[in-house]
């Protein structure tokens, strides 16, 4: 039986350890940047919001640097709905000041919850599409859903949702799971707000033209859209204006569709268990303002809701209008949402 | 310190498991039963009475089932090309980038393989020129391709190990026995593969049955779509505690009974001639003179085996590092936030692969004595399996969960980097575990009686048998831990704030605020970085032959 070889004595291994150790222990601590103020305003957020290039950071500053003593803290969360499910599942116990990144059609259902304040906002000065009612949501931004395409690949997209029934097979689309995606669910009700009881069976029409449907935007736009796999993609009107104004590009541009677009409004609100309600109010106020609303047209690639003048990126200027603007109201949405999905469902794997 | 624990007295035997078990559950059963008890009363009837979640569980199974098998028939024959070349130019740089496609962001490898098999992508455009109809990629063939393209890398790389620790007699009694290639397989190298194979099997389909991004998006539509999927879309999307809870419990039902079904395949042992001897490595050059020989047409066809796998496993990550070759490629290098990333990155992983290391040896050093000593070998096996338990949680149940169980304790937000390095070390420890056990228990299996009979014990018994046999496997999982968390972006959604950035958290920034070609860079310096890490500590733990 042969005996193995006995290794060296190892100090080199004991070194590694050291050396790794002395490296990873003191590195620890600047991980957690403690925050202490004299007033804190916690903000349940999405990832993309307060991203380095999100309008989140500049909102920060400007807010911070008007009130004086306050600290905005963001805490980022995955999507909308899960800002909505956290507040849900902590009830009146949330450290949430302030939750912001819900939509027009979470609104219904985030009303329901009972843990809102009303905004005392004065909103009737806003420049938005629709009149704007609710006294609870205060709207920060809005866009259109609408079909980017490449315009390298599709020389002349279809100028409605008709036209795209009828193209010819190769212009195909690469859209959202409803399920999973806020445009996937604006497009469930762009095509509902069209074609109402015929929806069904337009779902059904445009199977063969779908070349899949993704879990979320970034799946579609980066992972898809970009290495040529279909001309077209859903995704917003103002997404071009990105593209023109920071990548100096018109490749991209949004079909304009005749039926209308469907909208979207993003919105923020107080949470009534808030010890800090009047400044969660001041907030909300601050957010309609001109030094919020310059960080959302490139920061949030949106519509910002006032008249930002010169401030306004010149590409914004060159983006499609919609025809007419669509849209459900929160309720229709929340009561008619799931069996709407189950529609989608059942025309989609028929 | 690992070795100090085996060698307490026999009757402590059971205390590094327990403590790796316990960690284990505190983080898996713990938040499951939280999400239970806030979900009340659950509903089986209305989860058993809807058709489409029959569909759904159907369909899961199904695809799960041809992906393992898939990711698994393919591993064998490039495991064993791979064996029998052992001079093949860059094989170890292969066989480490292996370890690679299985780290990697689900966001960036559906990049890589739809630039690569997608309708305009590399592979269609060359079928096109040469006449041949383009594949199909959306549907049941992206599902597979993805799924091997993850798993069968892995197979072949666990599976490789396997066949590089076939005892060196045996080689030399089938070379002076003559055998030929198709006997050599049947009585060396297949009864070998057989042994890790149930256990890659159980960790292949979990992963491909808890699949969610991939299947719906290379699925093609809401045909394809999995338990998770339909989690997600409870919890998230209809906010419906009750049935996720519910769906959860389904998918757990279905990944243990299979996990204990898989406990009940009687374990393979090499054949009965198989003395006790070193693994080929240690006997250094003069190895290679029992190498079985090979035929010019069988060294052919291993060539080639080797070379398309490589061209599969490569393309996609090819097609993401030429995508991240933009413009844009210097600015994202030396912008700080970037750096800062990527320390962020380096920290995490690292402590979360020495933490997933503690864990896997601390359950395997409890295993092991069940196994070998005791002889009780399926509770032993049941044990081990319980670390396999996180692949089965869907994270958003998990991160629910663990909410709901650390809130009245503790402000669950500032725990946030903690929590994100505990998951990821908890994820990483199926892969560690199978690494680490064939070669953790042959340690004791070969040589218990004979350092019994020298009297070898203690620290010297770890340092003489135990740390030589397991060096380069430790450094194999220590490597794997490390890169599966500095690419994983599932912990770090549930609890980031925007205080910790990682280098995937990074990547999903950018695309999310259309810095597109940005986005790309940080794609492609994360899978450089999970490359230098894996290569480092492979080297580091592994020691200069890994």
């Amino acid at each position: 039986m042969p005996v193995p070889t006995l290794p060296p004595s190892r100090p080199r291994g004991r070194a590694i350890a050291t050396t790794l150790l002395a490296f990873l222990l003191p590195a620890l601590a600047p991980f957690d940047e403690g925050i202490a103020a004299d007033r804190t305003l916690t903000v349940y957020t999405y990832e993309s919001f307060v991203s380095e290039w999100g309008p989140g950071p500049i909102i920060k500053e400007a807010f911070e640097a008007k009130c004086g003593d306050c600290t905005v803290d963001f805490v980022a969360l995955d999507s909308s709905a899960g800002i909505l499910n956290r507040v849900q599942l902590e009830g009146e116990n949330t450290r949430a000041d302030i939750v912001l990144g819900l939509d027009t059609n979470l609104m219904a259902i985030a009303e329901d919850s009972g843990l809102l304040a009303t905004a005392e906002v004065d909103t009737s000065g806003l420049q938005l599409p629709i009149e704007w009612t609710s006294e609870i949501f205060v709207p920060y931004d809005y866009g259109y859903f609408a079909f980017v395409y490449d315009t390298e690949a599709l020389s002349t997209p279809p100028s409605s949702f008709d036209a795209l029934l009828a193209a010819p097979d190769d212009v195909r689309i690469i859209i959202q799971d409803p399920r999973t995606s806020t445009p996937g669910l604006g497009l469930l009700l762009w095509i509902k707000a069209v074609y109402g009881d015929a929806a069904a069976e337009v779902w059904a029409r445009l199977q063969p033209r779908i070349v899949t449907v993704t879990k979320g935007w970034s799946e579609a736009y980066f992972s898809l859209f970009l290495n040529g796999e279909a001309p077209m993609v859903l995704s917003y009107s103002t997404s071009p204006g990105y593209h023109m104004a920071v990548d100096e590009t018109d490749r991209w541009q949004a079909a304009a569709f005749e039926e209308g677009h469907y909208l979207q409004v993003e919105v923020a609100a107080a949470l009534d268990s808030s010890d800090e309600l009047p400044l969660a109010r001041e907030f909300l106020a601050f957010l309609t303002t001109p030094p919020a609303q310059s960080s959302i047209p490139l920061g949030n690639v949106m519509y910002p809701v006032v008249d930002l003048g010169d401030d306004l990126p010149e590409a914004f200027g060159r983006l499609i209008e919609p025809a007419s603007v669509l849209q459900l109201s929160p309720e229709v949405v929340r009561d008619n949402r799931s069996d709407w999905i189950d529609e989608w469902l059942d025309a989609s794997t028929r | 310190m690992a070795g100090r624990v085996d060698t307490l007295s026999p009757s402590r035997w059971w205390l590094p498991g327990t403590l790796a078990l316990t960690v284990v559950a505190a983080l898996t059963v713990l938040p499951l039963v939280a999400m239970l008890m806030a979900a009340g009363e659950l509903e089986p009837a209305r989860l058993l009475g809807d058709p489409w979640i029959g569909r759904v569980i159907r369909f899961s199974l199904m695809q799960a089932t041809l992906s393992t098998l898939f990711s698994l028939v393919l591993a064998i024959p490039v495991a064993l090309a791979l064996a029998h070349e052992p001079r093949f130019p860059g094989r170890t740089a292969l066989v480490n980038l292996f370890s690679l496609s299985l780290v990697i962001p689900t966001l960036v490898a559906i990049y890589g393989i739809v630039a690569v098999y997608g309708r305009n992508g590399w592979f269609n455009s060359t079928l096109e020129a040469i006449g041949i109809e383009p594949l199909a990629l959306y549907g049941l063939n992206g599902i597979l391709i993805a799924h091997v393209f993850f798993n069968m890398p892995l197979a072949a790389r666990v599976l490789l190990q396997t066949l590089e620790n076939v005892p060196i007699d045996e080689w030399r009694l089938a070379t002076q026995l003559g055998m030929t290639s198709l006997s050599r397989f049947r009585l060396i190298e297949w009864p070998c593969l057989r042994a890790p194979l149930t256990g890659l099997a159980v960790l292949i389909f979990t992963l491909c049955f808890t699949s969610f991004a991939i299947v719906m998006t290379l699925g093609g539509g809401p045909r394809a779509t999995t338990i998770e999927v339909a989690i997600y879309q409870a919890l998230r999307f209809d906010f419906d505690l009750p049935m996720a809870v519910s769906l959860a419990l389904v998918q757990l039902a279905f990944c243990v009974l299979l996990m204990f079904v898989s406990t009940l395949a009687p374990e393979t042992r090499v054949l009965g001639f198989n003395a006790p001897g070193p693994a080929r490595r240690d006997t250094g050059g003069s190895a290679n003179d029992w190498r079985p020989r090979f035929s010019q047409s069988e060294r052919l066809t291993n060539c080639l085996i080797i070379t398309l796998a490589a061209a599969f496993v490569l393309l996609p990550l090819l097609a993401m590092l030429a995508a991240s070759l933009n413009g844009k490629l210097m600015s994202v290098l030396t912008d700080p936030g970037t750096l800062l990333a990527i320390r962020n990155t380096v920290l995490a992983a690292g402590i979360a692969s020495l933490l997933t290391l503690a864990l896997a040896v601390g359950l395997l050093l409890s295993v092991r004595h069940l196994r070998v000593r005791r002889g009780h070998d399926r509770i032993g096996r049941w044990l081990q399996l319980a670390g396999n338990v996180i692949l089965v949680l869907p994270p958003v149940v998990l991160g629910t969960g663990l909410f709901l169980l650390l809130r009245p304790w503790a402000d669950v937000f500032s725990l946030a980097l903690l929590l994100v390095i505990v998951i990821n070390a908890l994820m990483a420890l199926p892969f560690a575990l199978r690494i680490i056990e064939a070669p953790m228990m042959r340690a004791a299996r070969d040589h218990d009686r004979l350092l019994q009979s020298l009297g070898i014990q203690g620290w010297n018994r770890w340092r003489l048998i135990d740390w030589p046999l397991i060096r380069r496997p430790l450094g194999l999982a220590v490597a794997m831990a490390a890169s599966l968390s500095a690419g994983d972006l599932s912990a770090i959604a549930l609890f980031g704030s925007e205080r910790i950035r990682t280098l995937p958290l990074l990547l999903y920034e950018r695309m999310g605020s259309y810095r597109l070609e940005e986005a790309a860079v940080t794609a492609g310096l994360l899978l450089v970085l999970c490359l230098s890490l894996f290569a480092i500590l492979q080297r580091l733990v592994g020691g200069s032959r890994a």
